[in-house]
C-alpha cells in the first residue's frame, strides 16, 4: 500500500520542515519527503491547504479499560483519538484493577492488542493500588514495555518512598509522571478557591495545593537526578516554579490540557459539571500564564487528561459530580482556536507540545516525519469552523467542556502505520 | 412589572425591580395573616411539595403556612442525603414530583446549585429554601422586608453581618439583595470565616465588630456552626462570643435604634446574649411573621411566571 500526499504544507519541527512538500508512504513507513514527487501510489490524497504533520501523541489519557468500560473502553476511547488526530495515547494506569503489577500490565496488553485502534503505550502506577505505600517492581515492569510510571489522580504523599520511586526510575531510566496535589491543601474542594467558589458557595482548591507540591516533587526528582513530568499543571505559579527549575538545569518538563488555556472559573457559574476537573479551572491570570508558559518553552506538552464519566456520574449534583472531561476529540482544534489564531504557538511550536516532545519526554522514537519512521500522519483542515456537540462526540462519555463552542481547525484524515484510519465524513 | 420566572433560585439574577416587586407583593399578603380567616384563594388547586433533604423546622413550617394561606395543598417530603446517595437522583425525584402534577417544589439542600439543576431539569416551579453556602433567597427577602418596614427603607442603610460569612447562604444572599437595593453591607467575622473575594460581590470586609457596629443602622446576626469545626483555625465557642458576640454592652456604643435580627436558631450566649435577643431593638420575631407574607409571594409569583412562560409557548 502506497500513499501519497501531494502539496500540503508539512510541519515537522524534528526534521527543520515548514513548507509545502509531498510525502510519500510506503510498506506504512515514510519513505519519501520532497517537491513534487513523482511516483504511482494506490491512494493519492490532495493536500493543497490543509495542515501535514506527525500524528498527536497524548501521553495523558484515562481509557478506563480495565474496570469501567461503562465510561470509555480501549476500542472507543482509541477510536476518539483517531479522530481528534491522535496515534499514539499513553494510557494512565488508575484502572480497576491498576496497572501496578506484571499481571496487570500483560492483562492490559492483551486488551491493546485485541482492541486498540491506535498505539496504546502504558503507563504504570508507580505503588501498589496508587495508595503511596509499596513502590511497584518498576524494572519488571519496564522490561515489559510499560513508558512511565504515575500514580495519577493521586500524589504520593510520602516523601521517603516517592524518593525511593525517584531513585529506582532514574536507576532504570524511565520518566516518573507527577500528579501534584496537596490533598490537605486541596481539602475537599471542587473548584478553584477565589471569587467564583465564594459566589457559588462550593469549597475551593486552593493553588497551594498545586504549586506547593510541584516544588516538592521537582526538589525530590533533582536529589535522585530523575527525570521528573508534571501533569496537568494550572496556575501561574506552577508554571513559575517549572520555569525557575528549568533555569537551573533540573530534568523536569512538564504538561498543560487544553481547558486550562482556553477556560477559567468562570465557566462553572450555573454548576455545569462538565467545567469540574482537577486540577480545577483557574483565573484569568492563570491561563494567560499558562500560555505564556507554553510560548516560552516552560511547559513543554499539551496531553488532554482525557477523563470520560457517564452521564449518571456527571448529571448530578455539583459537588458529588466526577472530576474529569472528555478532549481526544477537540484537543487539537482547541489548542488551534486559542494557541494558533492569538499566535502563542505557530504550527512548528504546536506540533512540538502534541507530538515531538512527548516523544522526547517518554523516549519513543516518534513524533516526526523522518523517512524509515512508521507513517502516522495528521492532516488538519486549518481554517474549517465547528461546532462541538454531543451526537458527534464518538467517545463512550460526552462529557467535554466544550458542547456548544465553536471552534476552528479540524482533522481531515488520520493515517496510521501507513493506513488510513480516520477519514472526516465530508459536510 | 410583571413576574416572568418560574423559579426563584437566588437573588443574584434578580433585577432590582424584581425584587421590589417580591417585597410589594408580599406587603400586600402580609395582610392576610392578621385576619379571622387566614386564608386567600390565590393558589387553590394548586400542589405545592416541600422538599428537604437538610434537616429544617422553621423554613419548612413557614413555606407550609404562607402555602396553607394561600389555599394550596402541601405535601412535606423530608429525606437524608445518605439514603438518596444509594437510590434515587435528585432529578428523578424531581421528575417524579413532576408527573404528580405538583406545581411548585420548595426544595433545601446541603448541596450548593442543587436548586438550578433541578430547575433546569423541571418545567414545574422550584423555589430555593436554601443549598449549600450559595443561597437562601427568601431568608433574604424576609430580612429586607422586616428592614424597610423598620426602617421605611433600604436605599442608603448601612447594614452589618456579622458571624461565619464563609458557609453561610444567608450572607450570600442578602448581601446580593442589599446591595441591589442601594443598601450598604459590610460584613464581619473573624478572617477564618470571611471567604476570598466577597468583596467582589460588593461587601465591606471588617474584623472588628467594634467599628462595624458603630455606625450600622441595621445588624444581621448569623447563627454559628461550631458542629461545622474544620480545624484548629476555627474559633471556639467562647473566644467567639467575647470577640464578636453581639452584647448589650457592646451595643451602647451603637446608634440606639440599631435593628437587631437573626435568621434563627439563635445560639444565646454565643452569637448574642439574651438581653439582646429579647431586647428592644430585636426583630426577630417579627421576622417569622414577615417570613410568611413574603413566602406567600414567592410562592404567588412563581406561579404566575410559570403560567406566562406557559403561554408563550
Amino acid at each position: 500500500m502506497r500513499i501519497l500526499i501531494k502539496n500540503g504544507h508539512i510541519v515537522d519541527p524534528a526534521n527543520k520542515i515548514d513548507e509545502v512538500l509531498d510525502i510519500l508512504v510506503e510498506a506504512g513507513k515514510i519513505s519519501k519527503v520532497a517537491k513534487n514527487i513523482k511516483a504511482g501510489a494506490d491512494e493519492i490524497i490532495e493536500a493543497v491547504g490543509k495542515i501535514v504533520m506527525p500524528g498527536l501523541i497524548d501521553m495523558h489519557v484515562h481509557l478506563r479499560e480495565p474496570g469501567r468500560e461503562d465510561k470509555e473502553n480501549i476500542f472507543s476511547g482509541t477510536k476518539a483519538a483517531l479522530k481528534g488526530g491522535v496515534t499514539s495515547v499513553l494510557a494512565m494506569p488508575n484502572t480497576i484493577p491498576a496497572i501496578d503489577s506484571v499481571e496487570n500490565v500483560e492483562l492490559l496488553q492483551s486488551i491493546i492488542k485485541k482492541s486498540a485502534q491506535s498505539n496504546v503505550f502504558i503507563a504504570a502506577a508507580i505503588t501498589k493500588e496508587r495508595a503511596g505505600k509499596e513502590i511497584v517492581p518498576i524494572k519488571q515492569m519496564k522490561e515489559r514495555g510499560v513508558l512511565a510510571i504515575t500514580d495519577d489522580g493521586s500524589s504520593v504523599d510520602d516523601e521517603v518512598i516517592l524518593f525511593e520511586a525517584f531513585k529506582k526510575a532514574k536507576a532504570l531510566d524511565i520518566p516518573v509522571i507527577c500528579h501534584s496535589e496537596d490533598k490537605k491543601l486541596s481539602n475537599g474542594g471542587v473548584i478553584n478557591l477565589g471569587f467564583i467558589s465564594t459566589k457559588l458557595g462550593l469549597r475551593g482548591i486552593s493553588k497551594e495545593s498545586e504549586f506547593r507540591r510541584i516544588e516538592r516533587d521537582i526538589e525530590l526528582a533533582d536529589k535522585a537526578a530523575a527525570q521528573v513530568h508534571i501533569a496537568h499543571v494550572s496556575c501561574k505559579e506552577s508554571v513559575e516554579i517549572i520555569r525557575k527549575a528549568k533555569k537551573k538545569g533540573i530534568r523536569v518538563t512538564a504538561e498543560t490540557a487544553p481547558h486550562y488555556f482556553s477556560l477559567t472559573d468562570e465557566a462553572v457559574i450555573g454548576y455545569d459539571t462538565n467545567m469540574k476537573m482537577n486540577p480545577p479551572l483557574r483565573s484569568v491570570e492563570d491561563k494567560e500564564a499558562i500560555k505564556a508558559g507554553l510560548k516560552d518553552g516552560t511547559i513543554d506538552v499539551i496531553a488532554s487528561d482525557h477523563a470520560p464519566h457517564t452521564e449518571n456520574e456527571k448529571d448530578i449534583e455539583f459537588e458529588r459530580a466526577e472530576f474529569g472531561v472528555v478532549g481526544l476529540e477537540t484537543e487539537l482544534a482547541v489548542a488551534i482556536t486559542e494557541l494558533i489564531e492569538n499566535k502563542i504557538l505557530d504550527w512548528t511550536g504546536l506540533v512540538e507540545k502534541f507530538s515531538l516532545n512527548p516523544a522526547k519526554v517518554l523516549n519513543l522514537d516518534r513524533g516526526c516525519l523522518s523517512v524509515g519512521q512508521s507513517a502516522d500522519i495528521v492532516i488538519v483542515l486549518p481554517n474549517e469552523e465547528w461546532v462541538v456537540c454531543k451526537a458527534d462526540l464518538i467517545s463512550k462519555s460526552k462529557n467535554s467542556s466544550f458542547l456548544g463552542r465553536k471552534l476552528k481547525g479540524q482533522v481531515d484524515v488520520t493515517i496510521l502505520g501507513g493506513k488510513i484510519v480516520y477519514q472526516r465524513m465530508a459536510v | 412589572m410583571t413576574w416572568t420566572r418560574k423559579d426563584l433560585l437566588g437573588l443574584e439574577e434578580l433585577t432590582q425591580e424584581e425584587i421590589e416587586l417580591i417585597l410589594s407583593t408580599a406587603e400586600s399578603f402580609k395582610e392576610v395573616s392578621s385576619r379571622e380567616i387566614k386564608k386567600v384563594p390565590a393558589l387553590r388547586g394548586k400542589t405545592v411539595v416541600n422538599l428537604f433533604y437538610e434537616p429544617s423546622t422553621r423554613t419548612r413550617v413557614s413555606f407550609e403556612v404562607a402555602a396553607k394561606r394561600l389555599s394550596a395543598d402541601v405535601i412535606n417530603i423530608a429525606t437524608e442525603t445518605s439514603s438518596v446517595r444509594k437510590g434515587e437522583t435528585l432529578i428523578d425525584t424531581g421528575k417524579n414530583i413532576q408527573a404528580l402534577k405538583a406545581d411548585i417544589i420548595v426544595m433545601r439542600h446541603n448541596y450548593s446549585g442543587a436548586a438550578h439543576m433541578l430547575a433546569r431539569h423541571l418545567d414545574i416551579s422550584v423555589v430555593n429554601a436554601g443549598d449549600g453556602w450559595h443561597e437562601h433567597p427568601t431568608q433574604a427577602l424576609l430580612d429586607i422586608f422586616t428592614l424597610k418596614e423598620k426602617l421605611g427603607k433600604i436605599k442608603g442603610l448601612k447594614i452589618t453581618i456579622v458571624g461565619d460569612i464563609a458557609h453561610s447562604r444567608v450572607a450570600r444572599s442578602n448581601i446580593w439583595g442589599l446591595i441591589k437595593l442601594g443598601a450598604k453591607v459590610t460584613v464581619c467575622a473573624p478572617k477564618i470565616l470571611i471567604p476570598v473575594g466577597i468583596e467582589n460581590m460588593g461587601a465591606e470586609v471588617s474584623h472588628n465588630i467594634d467599628e462595624a457596629i458603630k455606625n450600622a443602622d441595621a445588624l444581621n446576626v448569623l447563627r454559628m456552626q461550631f458542629e461545622r469545626d474544620e480545624g484548629a483555625a476555627f474559633p471556639k465557642q467562647m473566644e467567639y462570643f467575647r470577640n464578636f458576640g453581639i452584647t448589650q454592652e457592646r451595643l451602647e456604643k451603637a446608634n440606639k435604634d440599631i435593628v437587631i435580627m437573626h435568621p434563627g436558631p439563635i445560639n444565646r450566649g454565643i452569637e448574642m446574649s439574651s438581653d439582646v435577643a429579647d431586647g428592644k431593638n430585636s426583630v426577630i420575631l417579627e421576622q417569622v411573621t414577615n417570613g410568611i407574607a413574603v413566602r406567600m409571594a414567592v410562592l404567588f409569583l412563581v406561579s404566575q411566571g410559570r403560567d406566562r412562560i406557559g403561554s408563550k409557548r
